[in-house]
């Protein structure tokens, strides 16, 4: 794929945006000649206007950064519990057999059957929006770092030992290195389900963020404001793979797959 | 590939061809008294007694399952022995230092996320963090002849080249005993010829003592000054190899040895069979 892109340079890192672009066309040349009812789907312009209008009055700001704020304190409280969890449990024998079983079987509950549970011990504060995050994220980081680590090639693990690395090295240069791979997948399938649980949450129990912002807009039947919020989700979910990718190329770039040809 | 090789020292090539241990000092003597292991049930080594003098190549040869790695991965630590015991160096109470034994393993195991050069820092273990580290690896990287690779990938590197990065972190701490577990098995014919070559003029330049497992009874006269047989777990035969170096391949000399250890093979063989 980087080959071809290097060939047809910058021409043909506008394909992707193709498609999309005209799909947008479409839809605004439909509703302008009153094809799609605006109180079913209102034009493309429509909605940058009410995005337009919300900024200005400072309220789509105040939501993302909410919904913002959420997702990562969410991520960091459950990704960390998990990747500690996944390191302790790749590591040590004993570990595991006290702790995996257990989380084997929370994980077999749907976390957001929790909701209506969560409502209850939390109402619909803050904590129970990060609750969800977490809880969501937890198992994909456990899981995959888990996984990580026990299929790190024991070859490489008694070169190691026969070369005298002590275990904190052995760690550091053979164990964590050889494990990422598997760490960065967890971290990416992760993310979406941060991104899912926030918006379920927030569609069901919050005074603010972005889901609690398109609920607010169907009440009054403000389609355009629906419809914004869900394209603010989708660039949010763009944007967070984006940045897993980048981050993934920048920590692999010795793996076969990440190398340019 | 081409690969430039250059000769060994003279004067290494002199005690050589007089018979004499190649050794400039730091090879260490291998004794093993009474070696023996067992897996379960199964015996695979039943009682080795072995003395090995500073500097010599030793090569142990022996068909699969005779127990010929197990003994290697006993000397280097790699398995623990159900009975007998050995050491390095004269003394058996004197402690070892754990960069005194090198080995080198079938397979390259060479860390695909760190530099060639770094993997060769590998081989210094705890004096990785010295001043003079990276000064050290790069002579060892440059004595196989891959100093321009330093910063590549190992994922880049033919089969040959990852074997000698390997050879260098083995080499880098100027080990005292380097173990050889059939690192050129999986090479194909001509790079394994110039690896067998490479072999020896480190081994004449550092003056280790080296002890090569192989399935290929050609490779171990070529390069032993003494190569051993072993047979289910008993050393079988006991031969020393006194011909001048560089040994020429397919020398008549070496086709006789070759030929006398073939046949002491599978004559076993046959009478195990037999049995």
């Amino acid at each position: 794929m980087s080959a071809a892109l290097e060939k047809d340079g910058w021409f043909s890192s506008l394909a992707q945006w193709v498609l999309p672009l005209a799909i947008l066309a479409v839809w605004q040349a439909l509703s302008m000649i009153g094809f799609i009812p605006v109180r079913v789907l209102p034009a493309p312009t429509e909605v940058l206007a009410a995005g337009w209008k919300l900024l200005l009055s400072g309220e789509l700001a105040k939501n993302i950064w909410v919904s913002f704020w959420r997702a990562i304190v969410g991520f960091a409280i459950g990704g960390g519990i998990g990747f500690m969890l996944g390191l302790a449990n790749g590591l040590s024998r004993r570990s595991e057999r006290y702790l995996d079983s257990t989380l084997q079987m929370i994980r077999n509950v749907p976390h957001l059957a929790l909701i209506p549970l969560v409502i209850l011990w939390f109402g619909i504060d803050e904590e129970a929006k990060i609750f969800l995050v977490a809880l969501g994220v937890f198992f994909p980081i456990y899981i995959n770092t888990l996984h990580g680590i026990r299929t790190v090639d024991t070859q490489l693990v008694e070169m190691g030992r026969t070369y005298g690395m002590s275990p904190g090295t052995l760690f550091w240069r053979v164990i964590l290195p050889g494990a990422l791979p598997s760490i960065f997948v967890g971290l990416r399938y992760a993310l979406g389900i941060m991104w899912l649980t926030l918006i379920v949450a927030e569609t069901i129990a919050a005074s603010s963020g972005i889901g609690y912002m398109a609920m607010q807009a169907r009440e009054f039947l403000l389609v355009d404001v629906v419809v914004l919020s869900i394209v603010i989700y989708a660039l949010f979910g763009k944007l967070a793979d984006s940045a897993a990718r980048l981050l993934e190329r920048l920590c692999l770039s010795w793996h076969p797959a990440f190398q340019k040809a | 590939m081409t690969q430039h090789f250059s000769p060994p020292p003279e004067a290494a090539l002199e005690r050589a061809a007089k018979g004499q241990p190649a050794c400039s000092g730091h090879g260490l003597s291998i004794t093993i008294e009474n070696l023996q292991k067992s897996f379960g049930d199964h015996q695979v080594l039943r009682g080795i007694d072995l003395k090995i003098e500073p500097g010599q190549f030793v090569t142990i040869v022996g068909r699969s399952g005779c127990g010929k790695s197990t003994l290697l991965r006993l000397l280097v630590g790699l398995e623990k022995p159900t009975g007998g015991t050995f050491w390095f160096g004269e003394k058996a109470e004197a402690q070892l230092h754990r960069d005194d034994i090198r080995v080198m393993f079938q397979e390259p195991r060479l860390l695909p996320w760190a530099s060639v050069l770094s993997n060769v820092e590998v081989g210094l273990g705890a004096e990785r963090k010295s001043a003079d580290a990276r000064e050290r690896a790069l002579a060892t990287l440059r004595e196989v002849g891959l100093e321009d690779r330093r910063n590549d990938w190992p994922a880049i590197l033919s089969g040959g080249q990852k074997q000698r990065v390997a050879l260098a972190r083995a080499l880098v701490s100027e080990p005292g005993v380097l173990a050889l577990d059939e690192p050129l098995g999986a090479l194909d014919a001509l790079t394994r010829i110039s690896m067998q070559r490479l072999l020896e003029r480190v081994w004449l330049d550092q003056g280790c003592t080296a002890l090569l497992v192989t399935h290929d009874v050609a490779e171990a006269v070529t390069l032993a000054d003494r190569v051993l047989v072993i047979e289910e777990g008993r050393i079988a035969l006991d031969l020393a190899v006194n011909l001048p170096r560089p040994r020429e391949r397919g020398a008549p000399e070496i086709a006789a040895l070759e030929g006398r250890i073939l046949r002491d093979l599978f004559r076993n063989a046959a009478a195990g069979e037999d049995a």
